[in-house]
């Protein structure tokens, strides 16, 4: 829609403006955040979000048109059939004809959205070919994000105090910024795995086209890839107690060569280098 | 429908039946008017507080950080917040939409438009409207004594289990609203297969009965599974049981599908009995039979029956095998076909009519397009890709709140403000109900209408905060929950107040020919004792 683009393009603006002052070693820009008066979703960071949006402006036109022809038929009725125009009500209670039309037509304007609407929900379920895995953590009030096929070390991921962020990540959004941030490569298929360990929690990223409701002794999958470095950032999505407002998910989407750099600086505060085989003997740390 | 013949005129008030007084009458009543009134009253005054909670909430939520809902350490209180929004979602759907639409309407007027002389079990309707105050208490209780409960209106596991004495007050007080409910079904449904008028056949039914006829079969088979599933929350808690605890081999989505295959069809509960007020305004102020009298009942019937088979739609997040995922779109999408029939029937009951845009039309006439706007939302929320992006954000909560506060609720107002004479005697100011109409369409709008935005940006649901750029949609939304409020009190003073005080006095039938049914043939207010004659009911030249 146009929106949407007008707002990427503000995205992208504000991107840039937001390089200038980044405060990591590497100048990831602020992408994904919500922007004043939105009114669509944002820009579509991931194939899943293509599709999604897309099939979403097709379902917009559809119900627009349907309220505007309702509306419009509304107000011709209460126009040409108020008493005083027709003073005498006819008595007609049926008609065949519409009566079929209005119900096979809409069971058309369905099977023309079923269509995209079941291709998008099995393209977005499973991984194909996925590079590796992440998994998700809920917990009462924060996340962690464990790297089970880069040694199982896991980074928790706390909200920034209002001081700590305007000291630290000034050009992240109040409530959105945390202290350490789920890391993944650019441009590569990510499997999501998401579980919780006290109550339900949801994890999601606007533009990402995903939301996984985690769950106590449950794993839900799923998969993103991202198109664009930057720091993208999502809010819990189930509500899971007092802190429910205050754990959001932020993702830093970096080049695969500093994602491969991070992963090292992990392993080996984790304590698991030089050897991290599947092989090895080595219990995986946990941090 | 049917007309009745012959005994309109009503043998009222033989000398042996005095009409009872004080506690017999309202304590002990058997009689459905009386308790039709009980619940009325009871619904309005349960809205003022449901209402209050939404209007602490949009103050809050109307600039970034949080002001009112701190501690007292000064940081924010997100349980006493949740415990709010729990509380706003429990008292409107079980204390202000049911026992209104069903107990208050559909007590009074069912039984006058089948032309029966009470309900089937008129002791049973007493303790049906008893059971609520009760229940009411018990979830104010759970608030003042026991903690609260800080688990959104669904109250899932494992934050339901985690909660503190409160939630085990909500619990009983689910359990009573409930009873009441189902008894009430057990009434509606005996009721009207039994006591119809001789002549009235089920395909002459107004459509008012019907629809309550449908509700009431919801009713019976849904509750007793929210029972079911909030009683193994309570053993879960209290006595050792683990049905919803992973770590003793029972599973949290257990009770995800217990309570929404309650959840589904509960909002079918809340909205059928307005679609039924709908028909029979659009009917009166249109001057003509409702179009297609029987494609409305079975539309109503249909929706009644794929409601209880697409429950999963509220949980497409939660990790199902993408084949039942796949079988919840697809279920949840033919529920819009027979709605849509019925939206185009009441345009085409306006069509050719000869229409005065009298209030309760006004209501129904914004009802439809309303409910239109939020039924449409309802169709975009089905998609479950798509869902993906809204589930749990302000999305969800526009759509929901269109097809409730813009639809069951426009429903009310419009079965108010059609019956109010008929069940007072007096009728109400023409201007103080307009200003009630078009202050409360602007209010919920403004208020509503800007959430569909805030969820496409990713706003989620339960929150006491928000991002700084969600600012502007929540203040408009805000400003638009303080007119309605505004204009709700205003109601109840001009509105409410100044008809019962100083209404104009109304004859039987105030609404003239366009007025078919049943009610429209007895004295405003009625007699303590109608229809102790049965009419006799024969067909009409139209149907």
């Amino acid at each position: 829609m146009i929106g949407k683009r007008v707002l990427g393009i503000f995205g992208v603006l504000s991107a840039i403006a937001g390089l200038g002052v980044a405060s990591s070693a590497s100048a990831q820009p602020v992408v994904g955040v919500p922007h004043q008066w939105q009114m669509g979703f944002p820009a579509s960071y991931t194939p899943v979000m293509e599709r999604l949006a897309s099939l979403h402006d097709l379902l917009l036109g559809i119900i627009t048109a349907i309220c505007l022809f309702v509306l419009a038929l509304l107000m011709y009725a209460m126009w040409r059939f108020h008493a005083s125009r027709n003073p005498n009500p006819a008595t007609v209670t049926h008609n065949t004809f519409l009566e079929i039309a209005w119900t096979i037509t809409p069971i058309l304007i369905l099977v023309i959205i079923a269509i995209p609407s079941f291709r998008l929900l099995y393209y977005g379920d499973k991984a194909v070919d996925a590079a590796f895995t992440v998994k998700v953590v809920g917990h009462q009030w924060y996340w962690s994000y464990a790297y089970p096929d880069q040694g199982n070390f896991s980074v928790d991921s706390r909200i920034l105090s209002e001081a700590d962020r305007v000291k630290l990540k000034p050009n992240q959004p109040r409530l959105l910024a945390v202290d350490e941030e789920m890391v993944i490569p650019v441009g590569t298929t990510v499997r999501i795995i998401g579980t919780a360990a006290d109550s339900m929690h949801g994890w999601t990223v606007p533009g990402f086209g995903i939301k996984k409701t985690v769950i106590p002794g449950r794993l839900n999958e799923g998969w993103i890839s991202v198109r664009d470095e930057g720091y993208y950032f999502g809010q819990c999505s189930q509500i899971c107690g007092n802190g429910h407002s205050y754990m959001p998910i932020a993702i830093r989407v970096v080049s695969k060569p500093e994602f491969d750099k991070w992963v090292e600086q992990k392993k080996k505060s984790a304590g698991l280098l030089p050897s991290t085989d599947v092989a090895s003997a080595a219990v995986p740390a946990n941090r | 429908m049917a007309t009745a013949h012959g005994a309109s005129h009503d043998h009222s008030h033989d000398d042996h039946a005095h009409t009872p007084t004080g506690m017999k009458r309202w304590l002990f009543s058997t009689n459905h008017k009386d308790i039709g009134t009980m619940y009325l009253v009871f619904s309005i005054f349960a809205s003022l507080i449901g209402g209050a909670f939404s209007v602490y909430m949009r103050l809050e939520l109307m600039q970034p950080g949080v002001q009112f809902f701190n501690g007292p350490d000064g940081t924010p209180d997100g349980h006493f917040w949740n415990t709010v929004v729990t509380a706003h979602g429990l008292i409107m759907v079980f204390f202000v939409v049911m026992p209104g639409l069903i107990g208050g309407f559909g007590n009074w007027f069912v039984p006058l438009m089948i032309g029966a002389p009470d309900m089937a079990f008129p002791r049973m309707n007493n303790i049906s409207f008893w059971l609520l105050p009760p229940a009411f208490i018990l979830l104010l209780l759970s608030a003042l004594i026991g903690g609260g409960v800080g688990t959104g209106w669904t109250v899932y596991v494992p934050l339901s289990t985690q909660q503190g004495a409160g939630m085990d007050l909500a619990i009983f007080s689910l359990h009573i609203a409930g009873a009441s409910s189902i008894l009430g079904a057990i009434n509606f449904i005996t009721t009207i297969l039994n006591m119809r008028a001789p002549g009235m056949t089920l395909h002459r039914m107004p459509l008012f009965a019907w629809s309550v006829l449908v509700t009431a079969f919801l009713l019976l088979l849904a509750l007793p599974v929210l029972a079911g599933a909030i009683t193994m929350l309570l053993t879960d808690r209290n006595f050792g049981t683990h049905f919803f605890d992973p770590a003793g081999g029972g599973d949290p989505t257990l009770f995800l599908h217990l309570f929404w295959f309650f959840g589904h069809p509960e909002v079918y509960i809340m909205i059928l009995p307005a679609f039924g007020i709908v028909s029979h305004v659009i009917s009166t102020f249109a001057k003509k039979p409702i179009f297609g009298y029987l494609g409305m009942a079975y539309a109503m019937v249909a929706i009644g029956v794929v409601g209880f088979v697409v429950w999963a739609h509220h949980m497409y997040t939660v990790g199902m095998d993408v084949d039942t995922r796949a079988y919840f779109v697809a279920a949840t999408m033919v529920i819009a076909v027979p709605t849509g029939v019925k939206i185009f029937s009441w345009i085409a009951t306006m069509w050719g009519g000869s229409i005065r845009l009298e209030v309760p039309m006004l209501w129904a006439i914004g009802f439809i397009f309303l409910f239109t706007v939020g039924g449409v939302t309802g169709v975009v929320l089905s998609n479950a890709g798509v869902d993906y992006a809204l589930h749990n954000t302000y999305y969800v909560i526009a759509h929901f709140h269109y097809v409730l506060s813009l639809g069951a609720v426009f429903g009310m107002f419009a079965g108010f403000y059609y019956w109010i004479g008929k069940m007072c005697g007096r009728q109400y100011s023409e201007w103080a109900a307009q200003v009630h109409f078009w202050t409360t369409f602007i209010g919920v709008n403004l208020t509503f209408f800007p959430m569909h935005f805030s969820g496409l940006a990713g706003m989620p649901r339960h929150y006491v905060d928000y991002p700084d750029a969600m600012a502007q949609w929540n203040y408009l939304s805000s400003l638009g929950a303080f007119i309605s409020f505004g204009s709700t009190l205003f109601w109840l003073v001009f509105v409410v107040f100044g008809t019962l005080l100083y209404g104009r006095k109304v004859g039987a039938n105030y609404w003239g020919e366009g007025a078919t049914t049943l009610e429209w043939t007895v004295p405003s207010p009625p007699p303590f004792h109608t229809f102790e004659e049965l009419p006799h009911i024969s067909p009409t030249t139209h149907h």
